[in-house]
């Protein structure tokens, strides 16, 4: 036994306790009275008492292992389940009151608790400790969304203001078809045309300023200062001349990624250091044998850096570029006409989706990033 | 940026001003100005071409070359208008016009400023906040970094016009809304480059401070604080650009009541160009200053603390 008491878990029995009490819910406005007891919910009940006992128990013996931290989230995520149970199925959405909130801070403490335990685990083995890693954010991210369901149907916010996470499930679910006409109108069509011709151009003009150094030094300045300047603005003028379509969509992506790949490639190209040059001209090779053996290479982890960039800004130009006029289809124009219809949860889903779209995007990058420059010493494995 | 440049070399004695200029980043970026001008005017004259040769055809007129690109360059609703048009229209609403019209592009722009620098205010306090908490907890720092993280992935743009239009609908309106996304989007880079920051003294720093007993405040105020300024500044700098765009976009599903963003609709909508390319170039300079404003901020700030750059 550990002399110090553990707060946290002090604070999750406490609070569990109190839930046993106080009433679950509000007073029905009809009928005057209140619509539902702990006493009538054994399920709850049973999550409640386990939280006061583990809540009490680790509070004296301390949460000193993993095995014990897992036990805490095991008993968060039954109550969890009853929480959201007790609001769907008894009809305590909407009611909720300090007996049903009490619990959910009990709660709060306790995951809060499990995943520090599991944040401060520290092992030699690669794999246990990538595991508790991605535990580590996927819980608190499961958690963030559980506060977001439970705050949204326990004080029944209306659902224009914001919809719970499982009603834009739902939708996102059954509206797969619009969802996935969008998806290829937007990302297939505007996304990967503008990105690829944008960051092309801009690694090819990269290249040949590179062998100018008068313009490199004009270029330059000129390039860093455009990355601060709204270039979405231009959306409005591109839809004037390429029509409503997903050409100018692209061409607005063309320009938003044109810069930074100039940039980021023209000091990529300057990497490669100068004893390498040197051996290169020992080998007696030209400019493009060096360029392509060296140079391209060396610049490699800078092109990938501004293809990361590009394919965040890809996808945000399309779809603000959708607000000023599409053919009815793409994921900016469903954003806007929906919220102009209120129709907040396929807000959400298309939301959601570009979301999806744009982790997976960024991702595919990063994954090509370390096939192709797995060399480079950021990729090195540190062991601290 | 380019202003130092330009001062620095004329200061020595050497080689005529000429060649100096040229040798440094003045001169090759004021030719490449000169040149996106001369291209500009080109490409004013072509893409304005076939419309106006339309025109003259309808009106079965002959006409001269200098006639056509005299026309080509004034025309009431150009393609691609010419520089001096774009000029002119942002004399007549920047200066000509009174600053309290809805048709003086100060007014606009102020209303777009103002949110803007409302959300980048909140937005920097706020990551600022995140940052410390990340850097002090572990377990905030395992959970929330990641999050942090990949929400740099996702196009949080597209929840504008949501947000805009859903607190209009509980009654808030004009100015609060659209600072929220500006705070939205300029709170992350200020996170990622705080925490950074806030990380950046070496080991060797962090045990003198133990060695003083230096608690964790002290240690937090004496060292942390003034080695992640640079950062800071580095953050701010992409955050007031980025808190810009936010407020612009945020101005969009509004239906075009005031700001910049509305300018840009507005015009759009009307097919005014030079209004579009009027709003746009005013952007640009007010985002380009903006990052000069911070720019200098950070060069007074090292200075005092004592930095060369």
């Amino acid at each position: 036994m550990s002399g110090k008491l553990d707060k946290f878990c002090l604070v999750g029995a406490v609070f569990a306790l109190l839930s046993l009490v106080f009433p679950l819910s509000g007073v029905d406005p009809e009928t005057g009275k209140n619509v539902a007891f702990v006493s009538d919910l054994p399920g709850l009940a049973s999550a409640m008492v386990a939280c006061v006992v583990i809540g009490v128990f680790f509070t004296w013996s301390g949460v000193t292992s993993v095995l014990r931290g897992s036990i805490i989230l095991l008993v968060v995520i039954y109550g969890a389940w009853q929480a959201i149970a007790t609001l769907y199925d008894h009809g305590l959405a909407g009611y909720a009151s300090y007996g049903f909130w009490m619990f959910i801070a009990s709660l709060w403490a306790l995951v809060w608790r499990g995943i520090d335990v599991i944040a401060n685990y520290r092992t030699l083995d690669q794999g246990k400790q990538q595991t508790a890693n991605i535990i580590v954010p996927l819980a608190f991210g499961i958690w963030l969304l559980f506060l977001w369901e439970v705050i949204t149907a326990g004080f029944g916010v209306p659902q224009v203001l914001l919809p719970a996470p499982s009603m834009i499930g739902v939708r996102f679910v059954n509206s797969t078809g619009i969802l996935w006409d969008d998806f290829r109108q937007t990302f297939l069509k505007a996304v990967l045309a503008g990105y690829v011709l944008g960051c092309g151009s801009g690694l090819l003009v990269a290249i040949a300023v590179d062998r100018v150094p008068f313009l490199k030094r004009g270029l330059l300045p000129l390039g860093n200062m455009v990355s601060a300047l709204p270039i979405i603005g231009v959306a409005p003028i591109m839809v004037m001349w390429f029509g409503f379509d997903w050409q100018s969509k692209a061409a607005v992506i063309v320009i938003m990624t044109f810069f930074p790949m100039l940039v980021n490639t023209v000091s990529g190209l300057n990497a490669a250091g100068r004893l390498e040059r040197d051996l290169m001209a020992t080998y007696a090779s030209g400019y493009w044998s060096t360029l392509f053996r060296l140079r391209l290479p060396a610049a490699l982890p800078f092109i990938f850096n501004a293809l990361k960039i590009n394919s965040t800004l890809a996808l945000i130009g399309a779809i603000v570029a959708e607000f000023f006029g599409t053919p009815i289809v793409g994921m900016g124009f469903r954003i806007s006409t929906e919220v102009g219809r209120m129709n907040v949860d396929m807000v959400w889903a298309e939301i959601a989706l570009a979301a999806l779209a744009g982790t997976a995007f960024y991702g595919a990058v990063a994954l090509a990033e370390r096939k192709v420059t797995s060399w480079h010493p950021s990729f090195r494995v540190r062991r601290h | 940026m380019t202003t130092d440049a330009a001062t620095l070399p004329a200061a020595r004695t050497g080689p005529g001003l000429w060649t100096r200029m040229m040798k440094g980043q003045t001169g090759p970026v004021c030719v490449m100005l000169i040149g996106l001008f001369v291209i500009w005017y080109i490409g004013a004259i072509f893409m304005n071409m076939p419309g106006q040769l339309d025109r003259y055809a309808r009106a079965k007129q002959d006409w001269t070359v200098s006639q056509l690109v005299e026309a080509t360059l004034n025309q009431d609703r150009p393609v691609l208008p010419a520089p001096h048009q774009v000029a002119a229209e942002m004399y007549k609403t920047i200066f000509a016009t009174k600053i309290t019209s809805k048709r003086s592009l100060v007014y606009h722009t102020w209303v777009t400023l103002s949110s803007t620098l409302l959300g980048f205010g909140i937005g920097t306090l706020l990551g600022i906040l995140l940052a410390v908490g990340i850097v002090h907890v572990l377990t905030l720092e395992k959970s929330l970094m990641p999050w942090v993280i990949s929400s740099q992935t996702i196009p949080i743009l597209a929840i504008a016009p949501m947000i805009i239009v859903v607190l209009g609908a509980i009654g808030l309106k004009g100015l609060v809304p659209k600072a929220m996304i500006s705070t939205y989007l300029c709170f992350f880079p200020v996170t990622i480059g705080m925490v950074k920051g806030l990380r950046s003294p070496d080991h060797i720093q962090l045990d003198l401070m133990r060695t003083y007993n230096a608690s964790r405040w002290q240690t937090f105020f004496a060292l942390r604080w003034p080695s992640s300024m640079p950062f800071l500044f580095a953050s701010l700098k992409v955050a007031i650009a980025i808190s810009l765009v936010g407020a612009i976009v945020g101005e969009l599903p509004t239906g075009a009541q005031a700001g910049l963003g509305a300018r840009l609709l507005a015009g759009s909508y009307y097919g005014q160009t030079v209004q579009i390319w009027a709003a746009l170039l005013t952007a640009a300079f007010v985002a380009a200053m903006m990052v000069v404003v911070v720019g200098l901020f950070e060069k007074r700030v090292l200075e005092r603390m004592g930095v060369r750059a």
